[in-house]
């Protein structure tokens, strides 16, 4: 085969300076991201319904004293672990958004709106229901086999609910798939309160307080196969971005390409999986963090090229999730506020406009 | 420049003993075309055409590598292009399909860029030389101009360049563009065979077209592929097609007819009556194409019992001679109502 360079045949009156390349200022976005994710990180451990100076907390850090011998333990048993909880989940439900939007070529996929979630839910469940009738209680026995179960069971029902609805999915328009994610949703719910008839009271009722959103419940050990878990599949996920960019042009475009696009889209799927698994393993289903990260993102970089976008949704993402639970847990008169509640607040109202407005929102086919 | 003219003689691609189609179910397979032969070089344009269901898409798609071949081979410079993985056939062959990429928040530039995939690392990471590509791609297409213009928002003709030019920036020994210029008005249908006439010579490439644009295919083609339903296909300069009566073959029976003096189709009518027309220059040809229109076949010997037509020189009107009368008609308009009197 003759290789035939193309540098040799640019013709002599070509001038590329005529063209400019893209400006690139993701930069400075970056590092805006990152002072914001900081103060909301600050804030997080200071406010609360007890208020903890910064002086307090960096005295706490280095191993100095304090006021109050209370500080040390709402700092280190509370608040710490659910702002880094919030920070790397959230980071981790933007991944998700971002890559089932592009998997999906779907502008409103996200883990909760298509149902991934109780895929999760279900998994766990399921797992609730096998070791009961085992004759072990929910969360308490186990340890961290438990714990490690609970993330497998969760990872690998989310997975099977993503496989499900890309099986579903090959001929069906944006509103459809959300139909029928919720469909599946419905289905998965249904499925779990069938399951709890199995087992006993409290462990149902353990199950049950686990099922609302909230990155206040998961465990210092908890936390430590929940990191772990987010970034591997951060990692996997930016592996994928050159093959993301490229499923944007839709599959037939990516073959040409010289894609093998089945394996690109299962990587993907389980990506999302162990992401979306984790996550709710630990803090239940947090609705509509990871559209509104992956929205906000291409609204912000202006862009769909993954390269950026997927740094870009970790950041948002971890940003939006400690914003929201800051918001629940801001001193209320009340303690009304649940974290689903203000990402309902928040999310609900982004879909009904990328739904409703014909012009800036989405285009469908 | 003795070595571009070595290159143009290299055949990019081969068909040989082709045959394409799909199955139908596990066993049984559709036959859509067999036996097909031809070799298409680099720097020319070739045009595909056909009757719809003659199997355009099919073998299109097998040249692409998209579908397996169920009998014979695609050769790429001596090697089966079904052999090759995927991204080495990427580096060699780019397609434009008719389905429409609908992308938000991407530029033209990042569009083209995408067609340097096969050449970049795992991250994608574009360095100079692809970018100098990208650009020249840009500009060879003519689409510079709307370069930072998001894809969006181009009209369906730069649209069209845009997606050229990506295909161009995979460097491919050969493109294939799959009916291009369908939803384009006609001055940009000129503009975009043009454009592709120009980057075929230019860049020593092949390009092949699929289009139902037969007058554009025969100006602007180098070499036409003729694909007939029943599943063979003549190939040939396009005056070649034309001269040896190819083209009204293949469109035979479809309710038109292809006039070989217009190059152009007309469509077909039962039950003509001859009529004669005497005259020269551009009145007489559009008289022509005037009565051919009404259902005349024009027939230039006196015959008895037809009707016949005198154009008179300098503008001085038409004379419509018949059995009964002998009638002058001052525009084209008159001697058509005429005619219709006489029915």
């Amino acid at each position: 085969m003759t290789e035939t360079t193309l540098a040799a045949q640019l013709p002599h009156n070509f001038s590329p300076s005529t063209i400019a390349r893209p400006k690139t200022n993701h930069a400075v976005w970056y590092a805006l991201l990152v002072v914001l994710i900081v103060i909301a990180f600050l804030a997080e451990v200071t406010i609360g319904a007890v208020r903890i100076p910064l002086a307090a907390i960096w005295q706490l850090f280095t191993g100095g004293q304090v006021e109050k011998e209370t500080w040390s333990n709402i700092l280190f048993a509370f608040r710490f672990p659910r702002a880094v909880n919030a920070l790397f989940s959230g980071a981790a439900l933007g991944a998700c958004g971002l890559l089932l939007q592009t998997l999906f070529r779907n502008p409103l996929a996200d883990p909760f709106v298509l149902g991934v979630m109780h895929g999760s839910r279900l998994g766990v469940a399921l797992l609730v229901v096998v070791s009961g009738l085992a004759g072990n209680a929910f969360l308490y026995k186990y340890g961290i086999v438990g714990d490690v179960g609970i993330a497998l069971a969760s990872a690998l029902g989310s997975t099977l609910v993503l496989l499900l609805l890309a099986a579903l999915a090959k001929r069906v328009s944006t509103v459809t798939l959300l139909i029928v994610g919720l469909m599946l949703g419905y289905l998965c719910v249904g499925l779990i309160s069938v399951l709890l008839h199995f087992i006993d009271e409290t462990q149902a009722q353990a199950f049950g307080s686990w099922d609302d959103g909230s990155f206040a419940g998961a465990t210092r050990q908890q936390l430590s196969i929940l990191l772990p878990g987010i970034i591997i599949g951060v990692a996997l996920a930016s592996v994928l971005v050159k093959p993301l960019n490229a499923l944007l042009l839709g599959e037939n475009y990516a073959q040409s390409l010289g894609l093998n696009v089945t394996r690109v889209k299962r990587l993907g799927f389980i990506a999302t999986g162990v992401l979306a698994g984790v996550v709710t393993a630990y803090c239940g289903p947090i609705a509509f963090l990871g559209i509104v990260a992956a929205h906000l993102g291409r609204g912000l970089f202006r862009t769909s090229d993954h390269r950026v976008l997927m740094p870009g949704v970790l950041l948002l993402g971890g940003l939006l999730g400690l914003l929201c639970d800051l918001i629940t847990h801001l001193p209320w008169s009340r303690h009304f506020l649940h974290l689903n509640a203000v990402n309902g607040l928040i999310g609900a109202p982004l879909v009904l406009w990328a739904l409703l407005d014909r012009k800036r929102g989405i285009r469908f086919e | 420049m003795t070595t571009a003219t070595s290159k143009q003689l290299a055949a990019a691609i081969e068909l040989r003993a082709l045959t394409i189609g799909y199955k139908t179910s596990r066993k049984e397979t559709k036959t859509v075309a067999s036996n097909l032969n031809a070799t298409l070089r680099a720097g020319e344009l070739v045009c595909l055409l056909g009757p719809n269901g003659a199997g355009k898409s099919t073998l299109m798609r097998t040249m692409a590598g998209m579908q397996k071949p169920l009998e014979g081979a695609v050769e790429l410079g001596g090697v089966n292009i079904h052999d090759l993985p995927a991204r080495e056939l990427a580096k060699q062959l780019s397609v434009v399909l008719t389905e429409r990429v609908s992308i938000g928040a991407m530029t033209s530039y990042a569009l083209v860029a995408l067609g340097r995939y096969p050449h970049t690392n795992w991250a994608g990471t574009l360095n100079d030389k692809d970018h100098e590509i990208i650009q020249w791609a840009l500009q060879t297409t003519g689409a510079s101009e709307f370069a930072n213009r998001d894809v969006g928002e181009l009209s369906d003709g730069e649209r069209q360049r845009v997606m050229v030019a990506r295909a161009l920036a995979q460097e491919p020994q050969l493109m294939i563009l799959d009916e291009i210029t369908a939803f384009l008005d006609l001055p940009r249908r000129v503009e975009i065979m043009q454009m592709l006439r120009d980057l075929a010579r230019t860049t020593n490439r092949a390009i092949l077209l699929s289009t139902h644009d037969l007058d554009l295919a025969l100006r602007s083609a180098d070499v036409i592929w003729l694909l007939l339903k029943g599943g063979a296909m003549q190939v040939g300069v396009p005056e070649e097609l034309v001269l040896n009566g190819a083209f009204a073959k293949a469109f035979a029976g479809e309710g038109i007819e292809f006039n070989s003096q217009l190059g152009a189709f007309r469509i077909a009518q039962a039950n003509q009556r001859d009529i004669v027309v005497n005259g020269e220059g551009d009145a007489a040809l559009w008289t022509k194409r005037a009565l051919e229109r009404q259902g005349f076949r024009v027939i230039t010997q006196e015959t008895p019992g037809a009707n016949s037509v005198n154009v008179l020189p300098d503008g001085a009107g038409w004379q419509l001679i018949t059995l009964q009368a002998n009638t002058h008609c001052a525009s084209l308009t008159e001697l058509l109502a005429c005619l219709k009197r006489t029915n």
